[in-house]
């Protein structure tokens, strides 16, 4: 065995290191962009609405992945305790995934639709007016801070040039159609509705004065309450180019 | 000194001087048009660091003939083991603060700075970046001019690399605080510090490998084959992992450049390997200088160390899929993660014995000096954790501890009892060597140390077993009608005690890192040692080791 030309050529050792250390990564990543059956082929998925997407940044801002998962797996408790099994095509426009790695909190990959906004709005308020026994940090503030969405057609354009396909009406209705998805029953929320199938529109943060703006806690409920909500299962089949 | 040595000298400082304004005045560009206010904030400090560095610069003009090539370039060293010393502190005290939180969720105060989502990164980046990071590029800068006789390639540059480090880990701390985050664990940080990051971590290879390329001895030692793989292997990790679209130049904001199943392969390749490199290679440098310099003892096989050094580093990029058992991410690739993990077990494992068996013939160190004592049982929990690591990634094991407390026990078995214990005997090391004292200020304090942070970790492991292995239980028990048992919230609630165990643990564990911190500072400035005849003749600086009186055997 001759090593010692690693030992005696610091140029030659740093090659030797950076080939072997690039082979593992290679193998195990490239092949996920390429193949086709790492996505499954679903209906429903569309990318964020602009509320949605503007909670969806909150969550991340919280931190709330430390300590909540968005993948449920494949084994029969979790089916059980929080319906179907993630599937890759509900996080294809997640940028950066939210799958989460610990859960000191339950899953929510499936939240949306589980509980009422009120329970929503009680439970940010105080987690442990609604869950006695929670561990669960308040979040008071997020009902108290108006939204900012100033830059929500940048956040847009950022995402789409990572390839989530936000067509340009959709941008530049970016604002409108955040201002109309808490104020339903107007030609805006309808225009909102057909650009975003499946949004729920209402006013969520429990405010339902004429005027109020959107705050924080709208956001984040709009975007709890879709999770999970858009692939349709009754049309998704598990077996063929589908199976993992 | 030649005038090409002056004038290279010259142009050093000018650069270095261009630098500091350059990043001045990006700094003030940042905080001046930001168009967010954390990023108006992150300028300022951007910028009042590198006016702070200008300052330096100009008043202390370089005296060609004064900054010869004189023998080691210890100062940047000495900063950055301060650095280690005071982050370590700072991070388990945050750390202890989270494990209170979660006992008594009240203590979060309900506001947004001071929360468990945007604390826990403060954490994690401090202990892992900031304490570890801070314990590596000392202790990799010592060992490189003393195992290749040649003093630190650059004049600024090393002091580039440790000052530049730390304002990248002020930058990200406090971004977290006020809500700037990538939303990756462990890659938290947005893309400007991601950028800044990586400025810094190349000049840290080129010194490094700048050092290695004008070394006396023919041969690399092997401490450095590890230092070397963690900066090079970190530098790719972090850059692939970190690609992104800022929503705005002038913003904090960016979003991942890969989505749901990608960015999350990409990421535990990076997560697993922060673990594999950061926190295993680049310690494992640590191990094969400080243990057998402090022993006395040549390292137990030459043979095994070139085994151990090119298996570990090709097996461990494969090992992130294991992350991800039972999610969307295709099987074949959780297949090949749990099955490299496994193979890792050998290399790891080679490893310890390696830096056990260096101890042939000086097995009575281990009982009279509790600096061997602090690095050779961080080597046992090495060894530990890198069983459980493995076992860990077994599907079965997984799809019971995954999402548990159990990992969570799991990482600080790695990181209080591997990287932390290591990092303080490399640390109680280093002070004397470096700041040329007879020895430590007091070794009864090291033994105080040793026996806090070992039964505060015992205390951390055990309880985090119990509470892991009860909810994963819990979580999948059904009863005999075929209904799950138990609501999400019992097995929260089954967690309260072992919780409120392991909070202390981690109490006893910061009181240690306390006890250590006054001894450091007592050492180093200059306080006799209390109990010089306790110490090995090795405790004290190289220079020193002729001078003292050796006493009666």
């Amino acid at each position: 065995m001759n090593h010692a030309i690693f030992e005696k050529n610091s140029l030659i050792l740093l090659i030797g290191v950076l080939i072997v250390v690039s082979i593992g990564g290679i193998v195990e990543i490239a092949p996920l962009f390429m193949l086709q059956s790492t996505i499954e082929k679903v209906q429903g998925m569309r990318p964020y609405s602009p509320l949605e997407l503007a909670g969806r940044d909150i969550y991340l801002r919280e931190g709330c992945y430390n300590c909540h998962s968005q993948m449920i797996r494949s084994l029969r408790d979790e089916v059980e305790r929080y319906g179907h099994y993630s599937l890759a095509a509900e996080s294809m426009y997640d940028h950066p995934f939210q799958w989460g790695s610990k859960r000191t909190g339950p899953d929510l990959a499936r939240v949306g639709g589980k509980f009422s906004d009120s329970w929503h709005v009680e439970h940010m308020i105080n987690p442990r007016a609604v869950v006695p026994a929670s561990i669960m940090p308040g979040y008071p503030f997020l009902g108290q801070t108006p939204l900012d969405y100033s830059n929500v057609a940048d956040r847009m354009k950022a995402l789409r040039l990572a390839g989530v396909p936000y067509t340009d009406e959709m941008i530049s209705n970016a604002k409108a159609d955040l201002e109309a998805q808490i104020t339903p029953d107007t030609k805006a929320a309808k225009d909102l509705a057909q650009r975003y199938p499946k949004a729920q529109i209402r006013k969520f943060d429990g405010n339902t004065a004429a005027d109020a703006p959107p705050t924080e806690l709208d956001a984040m409920i709009a975007y709890l309450q879709m999770l999970g909500t858009l692939v349709d299962f009754t049309k998704y089949d598990a077996s063929g180019p589908n199976l993992r | 000194m030649s005038d090409t040595a002056i004038e290279r000298s010259a142009l050093g400082d000018s650069l270095a001087i261009g630098s500091a304004l350059l990043c001045g005045a990006i700094g003030l560009l940042y905080a001046f048009a930001g168009t967010d206010t954390p990023i108006a904030i992150n300028g300022a400090m951007f910028a009042i660091a590198s006016l702070l560095a200008l300052g330096y610069l100009i008043t202390h003009p370089s005296d060609a003939a004064a900054d010869r090539d004189e023998g080691y370039m210890d100062g940047p060293i000495r900063v950055a083991t301060i650095a280690c010393v005071f982050w370590g502190v700072v991070g388990f005290l945050v750390g202890d603060i989270l494990a209170w939180q979660l006992a008594f969720p009240a203590l979060n105060f309900d506001l947004p700075w001071t929360n468990f989502g945007r604390l826990r990164p403060v954490h994690t980046s401090a202990v892992v970046f900031a304490f570890g990071g801070n314990a590596l590029i000392a202790t990799s800068l010592y060992v490189v001019q003393r195992t290749s006789r040649a003093r630190l390639a650059g004049k600024w540059s090393p002091w580039f690399v440790v000052w530049g480090y730390q304002l990248f880990i002020v930058l990200a701390a406090s971004g977290y605080l006020l809500g700037v985050t990538q939303g990756k664990e462990y890659a938290e940080p947005e893309w400007y510090v991601d950028l800044w990051l990586t400025v810094v971590w190349v000049a840290y290879l080129l010194v490094f490998l700048a050092t290695l390329y004008k070394r006396e001895e023919p041969h690399i030692y092997v401490a450095n084959w590890f230092y070397l793989a963690f900066i090079v292997t970190i530098a790719m990790l972090h850059v692939i992992n970190n690609l992104s679209i800022p929503v705005s130049l002038l913003g904090s904001q960016s979003y991942s450049l890969f989505a749901g199943v990608q960015s999350a392969m990409t990421q535990w390749w990076y997560g697993h390997n922060a673990v594999g490199f950061f926190l295993t290679a680049g310690f494992l440098g640590i191990m094969y200088y400080f243990i057998p310099k402090r022993v006395e003892r040549p390292v137990y096989s030459y043979r095994l160390s070139i085994v151990h050094f090119w298996s570990l580093i090709f097996l461990y990029i494969w090992a992130g899929p294991h992350h991800l058992h039972y999610t969307a991410l295709p099987d074949w690739a959780q297949t090949l993660g749990m099955t490299m993990s496994i193979i890792l077990w050998m290399p790891s494992w080679g490893g310890m014995i390696n830096g056990l068996m260096t101890l042939s013939g000086a097995w009575d160190r281990l009982r009279t000096d509790a600096v061997v004592r602090f690095l050779v049982v961080s080597v046992a929990f090495y060894g530990m954790s890198t069983f459980e690591g493995p076992l860990m990634s077994i599907k079965a094991v997984n799809s019971l501890s995954h999402y548990t407390e159990w990992t969570v026990g799991h990482v600080h078995s790695g990181a209080l009892g591997w990287v932390g214990m290591v990092s303080f005997g490399a640390v109680y090391c280093l002070v004397p060597w470096l700041w040329k004292r007879q020895g430590l200020y007091s070794m009864r304090m090291v033994e105080w140390h040793f026996w806090l942070a070992t039964i505060g970790l015992v205390l951390y492991i055990t309880s985090m077993w119990v509470a892991g292995i009860t909810e994963g239980l819990m979580w999948r028990a059904y009863d005999n009608l075929g209904f799950l048992k138990y609501a999400f919230i019992e097995t929260v609630e089954a967690k309260h005690w072992p919780f409120i165990i392991r909070a202390v643990g981690g109490l006893l564990f910061v009181a240690g890192s306390l006890v250590m911190a006054l001894n450091v500072w007592r050492t180093i400035r200059g306080d006799a040692p209390v109990d010089i005849k306790d110490q090995p003749a090795v405790a004290a600086a190289p220079e020193l080791r002729g001078l003292r009186a050796v006493p009666a055997e």
